[in-house]
């Protein structure tokens, strides 16, 4: 049997049961790293010594007759722009290359309080800022679908270690797309929660207003699981929201008759490949055929997210990274003349160019003469956004349509073309302007390539698009077929 | 358009020392960029208020208590240079 294929919820009841001890499940999926690493290089950091060791805390605690929280044992892969004491946090940066946090995300105290065992931290585009993983100073991930194309981005490292076996469950974060387009690329599950409801203590910030962690996982029942043990209130946060954090597996009743889901048209129309859109068809009809009430509805500012968002993200990413100078951790350039010469060399050595051209366009959006034009129009538009979704959910409880527009695409296509990298994310930006949850699920393929249905719920609405998601996956196959 | 001089002014303001060549690629880049956000500027927006945040949260506020405290050493540990419990940097004028 393939351990590193299940998924936490098997995983876990095999641990309870004792046929395979939490030790075993590290080592197996250590082994699976081993064989496809090579290939698919998710992991910037593997943390093989201390993963055993906390695996093997785990088989001590079950010998001791102590319960098991449900994903005690299970290997995760975290982002590596999620801060994790001891262990190197890079953000795949040259800016972080050595950088070493002295504590935990408030995540990754949640992560070893339910008894997870960190595989290690994973590859991503610099800083979050990208959608295929090329943006790493390092290295560029592979689709373990087809390894001449990328995993998306920019949390591609964490969905090509659950798509590949390397690693049960992923965490990744989502500025505009991060979670749901690489899910939707690689294969897996991904949720980026509502704004709020999870700590973004210890996330190297990029966009302070739309940044959130959350879950990659194979099923939906591994998602719920997940977002169970990480989300809550958390004073260290103060964009964190007070809010009672219920059991999410309760929503996962497989019943959606009576729901009522709104197909945006802005999502099925221009710019759409049409093969993803007869996939995205086919699962309304699925849910349609389950007894929800599927009707066509509108987003009309649906073309503005990408304009307002490349002015917003760009601009508060100009204002967070304003911290690399040099002086307390991370990268510093020798032979400075003076300070200001420092922080010049530094930033210019330090960043790749993404990084570099959001930091630009940010502070170009911002500076004196044209903040009004560009930055403060970008958060008018964007409160017109939000009044979409608002208006939408008055009369339906979750929206549908594609995660992405395309499937994965070939690596080296798109990167000397910021905008056209941009575009892959046109139908998840808005919805982190917005602020609102979302779910990226495998709906079917393309040319053996995965397509991920995109689910979006109201604030805190998590339950309601797990209900959804879980329905879907429970009467399809999708979620089972695996990369070669 | 925006001008090589206004690349340089940019660059100078988010304190990054480009090359020539990286100057013209992104006078490019930010051109073609910026010509495709200024149909935010079709929008009419008079008396819609801008949104900087999603969360109905204002102030956050905590009692003012101490709280636990990092060892200056930990707090150093990343540091490129230090002296002493400070951080060390090229001489400042």
């Amino acid at each position: 049997m393939q351990l590193h294929y299940l998924t936490a919820h098997q995983l876990h009841d095999m641990l309870v049961s004792k046929q395979i001890s939490a030790e075993e499940l590290t080592r197996a999926v250590f082994e699976r790293i081993e064989q496809v690493e090579d290939k698919i290089r998710a992991y910037i950091t593997l943390t093989r010594e201390q993963a055993l060791e906390l695996a093997r805390q785990v088989d001590r605690a079950r010998l001791a007759g102590e319960a098991l929280p449900p994903l005690a044992g299970i290997p995760v892969a975290v982002k590596d722009n999620i801060c994790t004491k001891r262990v190197r946090t890079t953000c795949a940066s040259k800016m972080l290359y050595n950088y070493i946090p002295p504590y935990d995300a408030t995540v990754m105290k949640h992560l070893n309080q339910a008894r997870t065992v960190m595989a290690g931290k994973t590859n991503m585009d610099e800083f979050a800022m990208g959608s295929s993983c090329e943006n790493s100073a390092f290295f560029t991930t592979c689709n373990p679908w087809d390894t001449t194309r990328v995993p998306g981005g920019s949390s591609g490292g964490s969905a090509a270690a659950v798509a590949a076996g390397e690693a049960i469950l992923g965490l990744g974060s989502d500025t505009g797309g991060s979670i749901r387009q690489p899910a939707s690329f690689c294969g897996v599950v991904g949720m980026k929660p509502t704004y709020g409801a999870v700590s973004r203590y210890g996330l190297v910030a990029y966009a302070s207003s739309l940044d959130q962690i959350g879950p990659l996982t194979r099923d939906v029942t591994d998602c719920a699981m997940l977002l169970n043990v990480i989300c809550g209130h958390d004073p260290l946060d103060s964009t964190s929201a007070p809010f009672a954090v219920p059991d999410y597996t309760s929503f996962l009743t497989g019943d959606i008759k009576g729901v009522k889901i709104g197909v945006p048209r802005e999502y099925l129309g221009e710019g759409i490949d049409p093969a993803v859109r007869e996939v995205i068809q086919k699962a309304i009809e699925t849910y349609a055929g389950l007894g929800a009430v599927v009707e066509e509805t509108t987003l009309p500012h649906t073309e503005y997210a990408l304009p307002a968002y490349y002015l917003i993200a760009p601009a508060e990413a100009s204002s967070n990274l304003a911290r690399y100078d040099g002086v307390r951790y991370g990268y510093r350039a020798a032979e400075a003349e003076d300070l200001v010469d420092m922080f010049m060399r530094t930033r210019s050595e330090g960043f790749g160019s993404e990084v570099k051209r959001r930091i630009m366009l940010g502070t170009y959006a911002l500076s004196a003469g044209y903040y009004d034009a560009y930055y403060n129009q970008a958060l008018k538009v964007r409160t017109l956004i939000k009044a979409d979704f608002d208006r939408a959910f008055e009369e339906f409880d979750l929206l549908l349509g594609p995660t992405a527009p395309v499937t994965a695409f070939k690596r080296g296509e798109k990167v000397d073309d910021p905008l056209q990298m941009y575009m892959v994310d046109i139908c998840t930006l808005a919805i982190n302007l917005a602020g609102i949850p979302a779910i990226s699920i495998p709906a079917g393929m393309v040319n053996k390539l995965p397509v991920g249905l995109q689910l979006i719920g109201r604030p805190f609405g998590e339950g309601d698009i797990l209900r959804a998601a879980y329905a879907f996956e429970q009467n399809t196959d999708h979620h089972r077929m695996l990369p070669e | 358009m925006i001008s090589i001089k206004d690349v340089e002014h940019v660059a100078l303001l988010a304190r990054l020392s480009l090359t020539g060549d990286e100057k013209q690629v992104y006078g490019k880049q930010l051109s073609d960029i910026l010509e495709n956000v200024r149909k935010l500027q079709d929008l009419n927006t008079e008396g819609v208020p801008p949104t900087a945040h999603v969360l109905d949260l204002q102030n956050v506020f905590r009692e003012d208590r101490a709280g636990e405290h990092m060892p200056v050493d930990q707090v150093l540990g990343n540091a490129p240079d230090r002296q002493g419990n400070f951080f060390k940097v090229p001489k400042i004028i």
